[in-house]
């Protein structure tokens, strides 16, 4: 088992990095806690010079001190294998943890290494399960982390959690157990409603964010609003753009009016026009906006209307504007006074076409963040080439996301970028036609790309103008740019394209591959050459058992792997789990599978320090 | 394999068979296909075979383009409803309606009328009022003609037409 602690798997929103969760400092924690805690040995104390002079409880003191200073996680993993003494520290001082997956250890393995953390955050499910390619109730459950931590660290402050299944139950004991709690944010999870949330709201004191992402939030009817408590309150960010339940406007209104602090607030898809009119009228302190509907209730447009171009122009602080959930596009220049400042727009729920996008991002010279959808076509792809010189991050969404649909963005679009945005570091665009040579475009132009995810929707899509596969294309990117660390390809892909991944892409941690490749080489290439890869995402390819066996010199030096609808066995996937005792492999399947069925429909698995999990449901088994 | 919610595609619903819209009923033979339904556009004719000789799953490909289904709800559901006579048009949701006697039960409502009862053959008789539809393919066609999940994913505005109109086109189906 080879230990590769140096850099590890990066989601998009993280900053710093992540050594694995060294198998071997497990094995020295088990030691440690077994240990007594008073005087170590000196003969283990790896400072063996000082300790002559000084004891080790002061040497630890003076650690303390100094680690405090230590942020990055990257660091603070490596601190924590110099010996055991600085191991003993580091837990002590660590106040923020992550953990990449929820089940590569239990939450008593964390409270008990870690003593003193204000911080968690925890990623569950694996990003496929974002297309319904995982049954429902598959775990990823947060009830065992809060009860656990809810002894453990009653100083918790913050908790962070993306694609996990959190119940009211669960908002309710951490709304109960933690006084000092201040941040709660929740990215693609689900299992909670409006009545957890207004626990949340009623009960944490010092809530200074409680940003809802992309969550699935039931209505029960609550008014949560309302349930937070009366006077000042220390909100800073206030999002609740995913919660699809009307809301108590009077008492938003008040609720922002009494939160003097506050800077972000995105607002849902059921606050109209006009209640955001007043909303800005009363916080023009504002850095963040997400503007709900963007569009009027029922009502007539005879009385007088709101100037709603007055309202944005007080909001001189605003820098990202988001929502525009139904838009009314006569009413989009209202925003043209904020433009220049924006350095994130997103418009990716509104159908804005060409002729309404242009007169507005022509005024976005400092924008950074653009996300939209293909509606703008390459027409405004190119306006934002034109003028969007600063842009690190595009998202170009599909408004008719189906296979067959038109596709009005196109290499056009792609190679416009290219040549306007010479900063770009991330990519996601969907699309219905690409080619090669527009792709290469790309990777020359773009030298700092950190992140190409190229979503041609048509499935085995080649070039459209040459009718060769999209090899050259991806090989180029992985050629040219240097700093790539994520990866998604798509089109008609042979072995060629892989062979590029494994030659060129070093520093590629997450790959997505979808319906390519020829044979089991290809995902060979890419086992054996892309040594820092950490998040491997397969599904609809030709790989099977000899590709799987290929990589068992990586796997516990990943976060996971997983393989769906490929042709794989059984038997081999036992064999693997069988050879790595470390390694959770779960088959799941659907209810009706014959258990003594030798085909696997989906594979997921990931190294943990504690075993299998203790939730499974049903349709997955554990080899 | 689909891990489909509750709340998306029902693939029964979409299976085309005859009678009123919002029921189940047992399939009928093929010369029972209405006039109406025979002024349908080609390719509706030709959606429907395709979709009597292969199981639907066949062409549905799960979890593609990765797309989350929060964003694919958004991006289509208020649609324009405009009345004949009426001074304003109104906005409704049609995700919020699962089947065709609740958006016109919401219709009747929103506009104050009665829309006359659907019938296969002849269209909505009894009260002169006739919901019509705008498709993707910016064809105008009778409200309740193919299975709901069908015509809440291609309908772009409603039209409640009225009077003389409504009853050229009741004429003209027959």
């Amino acid at each position: 088992m080879t230990q590769d602690r140096t850099e590890m798997s990066e989601d998009d929103d993280d900053n710093s990095q992540s050594p694995p969760l060294d198998l071997r400092s497990a094995a020295i924690a088990d030691h440690c806690s077994s240990s007594s805690s008073s005087t170590p040995n000196k003969s283990r104390n790896c400072m063996a010079l000082n300790s002559q002079t000084f004891p080790d409880h002061v040497l630890e003191n003076v650690l303390e001190n100094v680690l405090q200073f230590l942020d990055s996680r990257c660091d603070r993993n490596a601190a924590s294998l110099v010996c055991k003494s600085w191991w003993r520290v580091e837990a002590l001082t660590r106040s923020e943890v992550f953990i990449g997956n929820c089940y590569a250890l239990s939450p008593t393995r964390l409270t008990q290494r870690f003593k003193r953390v204000k911080s968690l955050l925890l990623k569950g499910k694996p990003r496929f399960a974002d297309f319904n390619l995982m049954p429902p109730d598959w775990g990823a459950n947060f009830a065992p982390w809060v009860s656990t931590m809810a002894k453990a660290y009653p100083w918790l402050e913050k908790v962070d959690l993306k694609r996990m299944f959190v119940t009211d139950d669960d908002l309710a004991l951490l709304a109960d157990s933690f006084p000092g709690f201040k941040e709660l944010i929740l990215v693609c999870c689900e299992g909670f409603g409006t009545s957890g949330i207004a626990i949340v709201a009623n009960k944490c004191r010092k809530l200074k964010v409680l940003d809802l992402i992309e969550s699935e939030v039931t209505d029960d009817e609550v008014d949560w609003i309302s349930c937070f408590p009366e006077g000042v309150t220390s909100l800073e960010s206030l999002a609740f753009d995913c919660v699809e339940a009307p809301i108590n406007f009077e008492a938003l209104e008040g609720l922002v009016g009494r939160s003097p602090f506050l800077k972000k607030l995105r607002l849902n898809r059921l606050v109209s026009l006009e209640e955001l009119h007043r909303l800005l009228l009363g916080a023009p302190q504002l850095t963040s906006l997400g503007t709900g509907s963007f569009s009027h209730d029922n009502a007539p447009q005879s009385e007088q209307e709101p100037d709603y171009a007055a309202a944005f122009r007080a909001c001189k602080s605003v820098v990202c504007l988001s929502g525009f959930r139904d838009l009314m596009p006569e009413y989009l220049p209202s925003i043209l006074p904020v433009c220049s400042n924006l350095t994130s727009l997103n418009f990716s729920y509104a159908n804005i076409s060409p002729d309404m996008f242009k007169p507005i991002i022509h005024n976005c010279h400092r924008l950074q963040v653009f996300w939209a959808l293909d509606s703008i076509c390459d027409e405004g792809l190119q306006a934002v080439a034109a003028t969007c010189k600063e842009l690190r991050e595009l998202r170009i969404f599909p408004f008719d996301p189906r296979e067959e649909s038109e596709g009005p963005v196109s290499e056009l679009g792609l190679q416009a970028i290219s040549e306007g945005c010479r900063n770009l570091e991330s990519i996601l665009y969907f699309c219905q036609r690409m080619t090669n040579a527009a792709v290469i475009a790309m990777s020359e132009n773009c030298p700092e790309l950190t992140v190409f995810r190229l979503c041609i929707m048509g499935r085995h899509r080649p070039d459209h103008v040459t009718g060769k596969p999209m090899d050259e294309g991806f090989g180029a990117i992985v050629k040219n740019c240097k700093k790539l660390t994520r990866l998604a390809i798509s089109g008609l892909l042979t072995d060629q394209a892989f062979r590029y991944m494994g030659e060129h892409g070093k520093l590629i941690r997450t790959l997505s591959v979808a319906f390519a490749g020829d044979s089991d080489m290809a995902l060979r290439h890419v086992l054996e050459g892309c040594p820092r890869l950490q998040k491997l995402e397969i599904r609809d390819s030709p790989f099977g058992d000899v590709a799987l066996r290929c990589g068992m010199h990586r796997y516990y030096n990943m976060r996971f792997v997983w393989m769906s609808a490929c042709p794989l066995s059984k038997g081999c996937c036992k064999d693997v789990a069988r050879a790595m005792p470390n390694l959770v492999v779960e088959v799941i399947g659907s209810d009706d599978d014959d258990d003594n069925r030798d085909y696997v429909e989906t594979l997921y698995m990931y190294r943990s320090l504690d075993g299998p999990r203790n939730d499974v449901p049903k349709f997955v088994t554990i080899l | 394999m689909a891990y489909e919610k509750v709340n998306e595609l029902n693939l029964k619903e979409t299976e085309l068979c005859l009678g009123l819209p919002g029921r189940k009923e047992e399939v009928k033979e093929e010369q029972d296909v209405s006039c109406v339904r025979s002024n349908n556009k080609r390719q509706f004719e030709e959606t429907r075979d395709e979709e009597e000789s292969k199981p639907p799953t066949k062409t549905q490909i799960v979890g593609w383009p990765p797309v989350r289904s929060y964003r694919k709800n958004n991006s289509v559901s208020y649609v324009k409803v405009s009345m004949d006579g009426a001074p304003y048009l109104r906005k409704i949701d049609l995700k919020t309606y699962k089947n065709y006697p609740e958006l016109l039960k919401a219709l009747e409502n929103m506009f104050k009328f009665t829309i006359g009862e659907y019938c296969e053959r002849e269209g909505y008789k009894g009260s002169g009022f006739v919901p019509t539809y705008e498709d993707k393919d910016g064809d105008w066609m009778l409200v309740g003609d193919v299975p709901w999940d069908m015509f809440s994913s291609s309908c772009k505005r409603l039209r409640i037409m009225k009077g003389s109109e409504a009853s050229a086109l009741d004429s003209s189906s027959l």
